[in-house]
C-alpha cells in the first residue's frame, strides 16, 4: 500500500496499524487485505463486487472497519456491501470513503450498503467522504444506503463529507418496524464548484418506530446542495427532519422536505434554516478579540462539529 | 482610561439617538450609567465597543484615539463588552468561548473556576453548546464568566442582572466587586437600573434621552435619584 492510500486511510478511518477486530480494505475496487473475528465474518461476494458481514447474535462492543480507497484518477468503483447484524448485537462499523485523483481522469466510488438490523439490535455506523490530490480530475462519491430495521432496533448514522469531493449523490432509505429507532447525522461542507445532493426516505411502519435525520452543512463559494427527505408515518410514531444550512460567497442551498402522515397517531415534524452567518454571532467572537475572518472560520468549525 | 468626547450618532429623519455625548471614566473607576430606556445607555456601550460608530465625536482608550478602531482592535487594546442579550451559537460550547475570551489554552479545571465564580455548577455547563437549549439566566452568566475570562483593562456589561433570579444576585455584586478589585487600576462600566448595583458604583451617570442628565459620584447623585416618590425618578426636574 502506497502513501497515498495510507493518507486516506488514516483520514477517513483514523487508521493507524491494523486495528482490533475485524476489517476489509479495499483499494482500486480491490482487495487490500481482510480480518475476521469470532462474532465478525467477512467474505467476498460471488455474485458481484462486494462484501457480506455477519454479525453473530449478542456480539457486544466490536469495532468493524471497512475504509474504501480509489487512489489514482481513470477508476470507477462500484461495491456492493451487505451487513447482517444478528439479534442483540452491539456495534460499531467504520465506513471511511478517500478518493485521490492526481490526473486530469475521474475518481469515483460508488458505494452501495445495505444493512438488516434483527431484533434488539444496535449499530453504530461511522462514514467519512474526503477526496484529496491536486489534479482537475473529478472526485466523485455516490453513497446508496439500505436499512431494514427489525423491531426494538437501533441504527445510529454518522456520514461527513468536509471536503475535496466534487461531486456527491447521497440515498438513503430506511424501513422501520415496531419500536425501532434511526438517528441519521449528515454534516457536508462544500466549496469551489462542488454540489452535493442528499435524499433521505424513511418509512415509519411500525408503532413506537422514530427517525431523527438531522443534517448540518456549509456551502461556500459557488458550490451547490440540494437536501430532499421524505418521512412517512404509517403508524402510532414519531419523525423529526431537520436541517441546517450556512451559506457563504455565492453557495447556495435548497431544502425539500416532505412528510406524510397516513396515521393519525404519526408525529411528523421538519424543520429547515438556510441563511447566512448571524451577524452578531461574527460581532461577539470580534469583541473576544478575533478577526472577522477568524470569526467566520470558528463558527463553521463549531457549526460543524 | 476611556475617554468619550462630544459624541453624537443619528439616523436620517429620526431624533439623535445620542446627542454631544461627553464622558470620562477614570482609571481603575466603577461606574454605572442609569436612565428610562431608550434613552441611549446600550447605544453609547456599542459605541465605546466599536460596534456602532458615532455621526461625529471622539473616542480615546488610554490617551489613545480610537474613534476608527475596528471591535477586534479594540478588544485586543483591552476593552470587554457582555452582551445584553447574548448570542446562541450551534456546535459552539461553553467551554469553547471561555477558551476565546481567555485568549489562551484552558484546562478544564481553569474553565470551570470562571463558571463557578458566575454560580454555575461547572461540571454540567462545560460541555452544553452554547444553543438555544440554555436558559435566559443561565447565558447570562456565560456572557458575564467570558468578561471575566477576558480580565482586560476595561469590562462594559449591559444590564448584566436582567434574567437573573434574586438568589444569584448578591453573588453577582461580589463577582463585579471582585473583577474590579482583581486587576489594578481596572474599571468597569455597568448599565442598569438596580439600586444595589448603583450603591457599589463610585461614579453614576444619568443618560436620557440621549444626554447625560447627571454625573457624579454616587454620595451625589443616587440619593437625587432615589429621592421623590411622586414623579419619575429620572425627570429632568428632579434631578437636574
Amino acid at each position: 500500500m502506497d502513501h497515498i492510500a495510507k493518507k486516506l486511510l488514516e483520514l477517513v478511518a483514523d487508521w493507524r496499524g491494523d486495528p482490533q477486530g475485524a476489517f476489509n480494505i479495499r483499494e482500486n475496487s480491490g482487495c487490500a487485505g481482510r480480518q475476521s473475528t469470532e462474532n465478525v465474518r467477512i467474505e467476498s461476494k460471488t455474485d458481484k463486487p462486494g462484501i457480506d458481514i455477519i454479525v453473530k447474535k449478542n456480539t457486544k462492543n466490536e469495532k468493524i472497519y471497512i475504509p474504501a480507497l480509489v487512489t489514482h484518477s481513470d477508476v470507477t468503483d462500484l461495491v456492493y456491501n451487505d451487513f447482517y447484524i444478528g439479534e442483540n448485537a452491539d456495534v460499531t462499523i467504520i465506513a471511511g470513503c478517500g478518493v485521490h485523483s492526481d490526473g486530469c481522469g475521474t475518481a469515483e466510488h460508488d458505494g452501495i450498503h445495505r444493512f438488516f438490523l434483527e431484533k434488539g439490535a444496535r449499530v453504530l455506523y461511522v462514514e467519512k467522504h474526503i477526496g484529496i490530490g491536486e489534479g482537475d480530475g473529478q472526485r466523485i462519491i455516490n453513497p446508496q444506503t439500505y436499512i431494514e430495521a427489525d423491531e426494538n432496533s437501533y441504527m445510529e448514522m454518522e456520514t461527513t463529507q468536509i471536503k475535496g469531493v466534487d461531486s456527491t449523490k447521497r440515498f438513503s432509505k430506511a424501513v422501520l418496524q415496531d419500536g425501532a429507532k434511526l438517528v441519521i447525522k449528515e454534516k457536508i461542507m462544500t466549496h469551489g464548484n462542488q454540489y452535493a445532493e442528499t435524499s433521505f426516505e424513511v418509512d415509519l411502519n411500525g408503532k413506537d418506530s422514530s427517525a431523527h435525520l438531522i443534517s448540518r452543512s456549509v456551502a461556500k463559494d459557488s458550490s451547490k446542495q440540494l437536501f430532499l427527505s421524505k418521512v412517512n408515518g404509517n403508524a402510532k410514531c414519531a419523525g423529526h427532519s431537520e436541517c441546517d444550512a450556512i451559506i457563504m460567497g455565492d453557495g447556495s442551498v435548497s431544502a425539500i422536505p416532505e412528510i406524510s402522515a397516513n396515521c393519525v397517531d404519526a408525529a411528523l415534524i421538519h424543520e429547515a434554516a438556510i441563511g447566512k452567518i448571524a451577524g452578531e454571532q461574527l460581532i461577539k467572537l470580534m469583541t473576544l478579540g478575533l478577526t472577522e475572518k477568524e470569526a467566520e472560520n470558528r463558527i463553521v468549525e463549531g457549526f460543524l462539529e | 482610561m476611556l475617554e468619550l468626547k462630544n459624541i453624537s450618532l443619528n439616523v436620517e429623519n429620526s431624533k439623535d439617538i445620542l446627542n454631544d455625548v461627553s464622558l470620562t471614566v477614570g482609571d481603575g473607576k466603577f461606574v454605572v450609567i442609569t436612565g428610562p430606556n431608550g434613552g441611549g445607555k446600550s447605544t453609547l456601550a456599542k459605541v465605546a465597543a466599536g460596534i456602532l460608530s458615532p455621526t461625529s465625536g471622539q473616542i480615546y482608550f488610554n490617551g489613545q484615539n480610537i474613534t476608527q478602531s475596528s471591535i477586534t482592535d479594540r478588544a485586543r487594546l483591552g476593552i470587554s463588552y457582555a452582551f445584553q442579550q447574548p448570542v446562541r451559537f450551534k456546535g459552539i460550547k461553553v467551554r469553547d468561548l471561555i477558551t476565546l475570551a481567555a485568549g489562551r489554552e484552558l484546562t478544564t479545571a481553569g474553565v470551570c473556576e470562571y463558571l463557578s465564580e458566575v454560580g454555575l455548577c461547572a461540571r454540567d455547563y462545560v460541555d452544553r453548546e452554547v444553543n438555544a437549549s440554555l436558559s435566559g439566566g443561565e447565558i447570562k452568566r456565560i456572557e458575564i464568566a467570558m468578561v471575566m475570562a477576558r480580565g482586560t483593562q476595561l469590562s462594559i456589561f449591559d444590564e448584566p442582572e436582567a434574567g437573573i433570579d434574586l438568589w444569584s444576585f448578591q453573588n453577582l455584586i461580589e463577582v463585579f466587586r471582585k473583577l474590579h478589585n482583581g486587576i489594578q487600576g481596572s474599571s468597569i462600566i455597568i448599565i442598569s437600573h438596580q439600586e444595589r448595583i448603583m450603591e457599589i458604583a463610585d461614579e453614576i451617570v444619568v443618560l436620557s434621552d440621549g444626554k447625560v442628565l447627571t454625573q457624579g459620584p454616587r454620595e451625589e447623585v443616587l440619593p437625587k435619584l432615589l429621592g421623590g416618590t411622586d414623579t419619575c425618578r429620572f425627570c429632568p426636574k428632579e434631578v437636574g
